[in-house]
């Protein structure tokens, strides 16, 4: 099987979706002729033309209005936010209208749109190139938020988000998009042609919104991330030699709460991991329903480890990610506790 | 399933490997365009916005009723600080490709822009700029070893590390922090503005925005709120031609000059060559004088070219010819002052070559000043707690708590 890094499976996913949906249309700053910031659209407006894949003024509100606007008309539009930094100003369009279309016209009207957008720090971007909103976005009832933590789940989350006829925000960890990363700068970089996850297939497949995946088997305690998270909490469970089942949640909106609901029912002790920072963070709304649904067989308090509630400091990178000393800190305390 | 479109694209004049056109820029001759008094209403000053007000000419002599009649001395001062921050530029992209800094943005070609307006105005006045603006600081005489500092995210970092390399303040010189989330000053400057006519003070405030950013509500909010309550403000548009990967036709340029939104909003609008220190200087002082005897705000347009790339993480020979900058008709801002000095007998090629030695040297003397501080890779660093400071003016006990937490995990 071909191995793919992020950037390329993105590119994947868009190249099989704009060769299958003549509706399908790409939009976004610098995402065309030069093949976004990031180049996970490189060579897309090449094969399939400016009218296609378009370049844009920078307004983000008027990206989302727009895709709104032809997601009505008939398109299946994708755009991109270059940072999710840089959200915000789209934030009315997502928030008042994108995600309340088809309530408010009991099911007239609505916009498959599709917002990709690079999260998370990890790349020296300062306060407003680190940011992981997503927690913001859950928030907000009618938009599903989904983030992958692999090559092979960000193509077939990908599809999944295009092909579904509800909004969907779709955060890329950019600290993903060439290796994995376990929060450990000192460590030589990994690329994805040598993880089994970076093994994807060159055509169609979709992974499914709403289902979490369990990366690594376990009994002792479960730890529930997504995105650059997930290596963290492996690293930080090998290195305390801690058998933890770690689930990678993959899609906030729809929560899987089965699949995690049923391992912490099993280990009795739970974790879990964001950058974001901490309060109300989309790990308190985790907290809260594994506590409403896993309280009597819990054996201790469920934790939580986090960004710290500041913004991204640019010199104190590596002190504000929340890095295997503190999530292992913080598995440690979960399972001391009780 | 092939359809035809019937959208427009904007099309690129030129693209990589072709020879650069910039047969779309329309120009008018040096001395060319009237200048108005300088509280002329609106509708009869429409074609300022249109035209292109130009001082010097082709064989380097300051015409038309635009030229500023600066003395020597200011017009030497404009040359020096305009070289100063082109020197420093270059110092301060090589630290980036050295690793001591982590990014970094040059404004190579549009020095003539922050460095002439900041003449123009009072030190009183305050600046709202964008991120290629450092030829303000220049003017206003922060030491360039607190800029690097500031690069550097040292233990003298003016903002404690907290900012991408290049997003300086300075409370002091009245010059506002640097937002990465572009067009947030420009409805900003406008307020400022506005509290000043509330006060009943006369200073005013002046904003900075490149062409691209133009395209964010917030240059719409601002205009309007700058228009409907004649706010004391000079709100500009640097249209250095390039917005990253995306040429000024993808933020509207296309149709119209950007100037001609100032108009469309009820406000004088003004398209000046932004590579002409004394055009710059002198429109500035008009839209000053205008916004200080309250005749309303002015919309500025510096037509320029961002001769850089966008910044050290981009790579401008993907989508522009390499040799674009150079045959950019307008030239470039220190070359043509330098010329206009010879021309008038005030400057010489064996001064010039002083004066740049003279400022390479102090470059580098502020640049070994400033890593005593502290590098990126370096120490002394900054104290890890100052993270925690300044999130609230007092410290709420949440973040105490972490700042502990952080300690621990540190083990300090
Ligand atoms: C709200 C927002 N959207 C996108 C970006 C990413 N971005 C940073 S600079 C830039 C281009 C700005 O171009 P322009 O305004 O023309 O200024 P120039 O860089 O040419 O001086 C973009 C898209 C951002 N910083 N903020």
């Amino acid at each position: 099987m071909p191995q793919m890094n992020m950037i390329q499976a993105l590119n994947s996913a868009m190249d099989i979706m704009l060769a299958r949906d003549p509706n399908v249309v790409m939009l976004g700053e610098d995402i065309g002729y030069f093949g976004g910031v990031f180049r996970v659209t490189d060579g897309l407006q090449r094969k399939y033309g400016e009218h296609r894949v378009l370049d844009t003024p920078i307004a983000e509100g008027a990206i989302v209005g727009a895709a709104i606007g032809m997601g009505v008309n008939g398109l299946r539009p994708v755009a991109e936010v270059q940072f999710a930094d840089y959200i915000y100003p789209a934030c009315d369009q997502i928030f008042s209208e994108l995600a309340r279309l088809r309530y408010r016209s009991a099911g007239d009207f609505w916009a498959p749109v599709t917002i990709r957008t690079p999260c998370g720090g990890g790349i020296r971007g300062g306060q407003t190139h680190s940011q992981s909103p997503e927690g913001i976005f859950t928030h907000v009832c009618g938009i599903k938020v989904v983030m992958p933590s692999t090559p092979y789940d960000a193509k077939g989350l990908l599809i999944a988000s295009i092909e579904d006829d509800d909004p969907v925000v779709f955060f890329e960890p950019k600290r993903l998009y060439n290796g994995p990363f376990d929060g450990d700068v000192n460590k030589p970089a990994v690329p994805w042609s040598t993880h089994p996850k970076g093994e994807v297939p060159d055509g169609y497949y979709t992974v499914p919104i709403g289902k979490a995946e369990i990366v690594r088997k376990g009994s002792a305690v479960t730890m529930v991330a997504y995105g650059t998270m997930i290596y963290v909490c492996e690293a930080a469970a090998r290195a305390l030699g801690i058998d933890a089942e770690i689930i990678d949640v993959r899609s906030m909106v729809p929560l899987d709460t089965d699949t995690i609901c049923t391992s912490v029912k099993k280990t009795g002790r739970c974790l879990i991991a964001h950058e974001a920072t901490r309060f109300s963070g989309f790990g308190a709304e985790l907290s809260a329903t594994i506590q409403e649904e896993c309280f009597w067989d819990l054996e201790a308090p469920i934790g939580r480890v986090a960004g710290w509630d500041t913004p991204y400091p640019h010199a104190f990178e590596w002190e504000y990610f929340p890095g295997p000393l503190r999530v292992a800190a913080a598995l440690q305390a979960v399972m001391e506790a009780a | 399933m092939a359809r035809r479109s019937r959208l427009h694209i904007p099309q690129h004049h030129s693209r990589p490997g072709e020879e650069p056109d910039f047969s779309y820029l329309e120009t008018s001759p040096a001395g060319a365009v009237p200048r108005p008094d300088v509280n002329a209403r609106v509708r009869d000053i429409g074609s300022l916005s249109i035209d292109l007000v130009r001082v010097l000419d082709d064989s380097h002599v300051a015409v038309g009723p635009w030229n500023p009649h600066l003395e020597v001395p200011d017009l030497q001062i404009g040359l020096r600080h305009m070289l100063l921050t082109r020197i420093f530029d270059e110092r301060m992209q090589r630290a980036q490709r050295q690793g001591k800094t982590s990014f970094y943005m040059r404004c190579l070609g549009e020095e003539a822009v922050s460095v002439a307006q900041g003449m123009a105005l009072r030190p009183k006045d305050m600046l709202f700029p964008a991120y290629r603006n450092q030829g303000l600081y220049v003017v206003r005489g922060r030491p360039l070893v607190d800029l690097m500092c500031q690069l550097l995210s040292n233990t003298r970092d003016m903002c404690k590390g907290r900012q991408l390399p290049v997003m300086y303040h300075w409370a002091e010189g009245r010059i506002f922090s640097i937002s990465g989330n572009l067009t947030t000053q420009f409805p900003q400057a406008v307020g400022w503005a506005m509290a000043a006519a509330i006060k009943g003070e006369d200073d005013i405030a002046v904003s900075w925005i490149g062409e691209g950013s133009s395209a964010e509500a917030d240059f719409h909010h601002a205009m309007l709120f700058a228009s409907v309550y004649m706010a004391p403000v000079i709100l500009n548009i640097v249209n250095n031609q390039w917005a990253i990967s995306t040429f000024q036709g993808f933020a509207g340029g296309e149709q119209r000059s950007f100037a001609a939104r100032g108009p469309g909003y009820g406000m004088a609008g003004i398209r000046v060559d932004g590579n002409d220190f004394l055009a710059v200087h002198a429109v500035t002082q008009w839209a000053a004088e205008r916004a200080r005897t309250g005749a309303g705000p002015t919309l500025i347009e510096h037509v320029t070219y961002r001769g850089a790339a966008h910044s050290t993480s981009d790579d401008p020979a993907r989508y522009r010819p390499k040799d674009d900058y150079e045959k950019w008709p307008l030239g470039d801002p220190v070359l043509r002052l330098k010329n206009h000095l010879i021309a008038l007998g005030e400057w010489s090629e064996e001064r010039h070559q002083a004066l740049a030695q003279e400022l390479e040297v102090h470059v580098t003397e502020s640049w070994k000043e400033a890593v005593q501080y502290g590098t990126l890779t370096d120490g002394p660093r900054l104290n890890r707690d100052l993270m925690f400071q300044d999130v609230f003016k007092e410290m709420p006990e949440q973040l105490r708590k972490q700042r502990e937490q952080l300690r621990a995990e540190q083990g300090v």
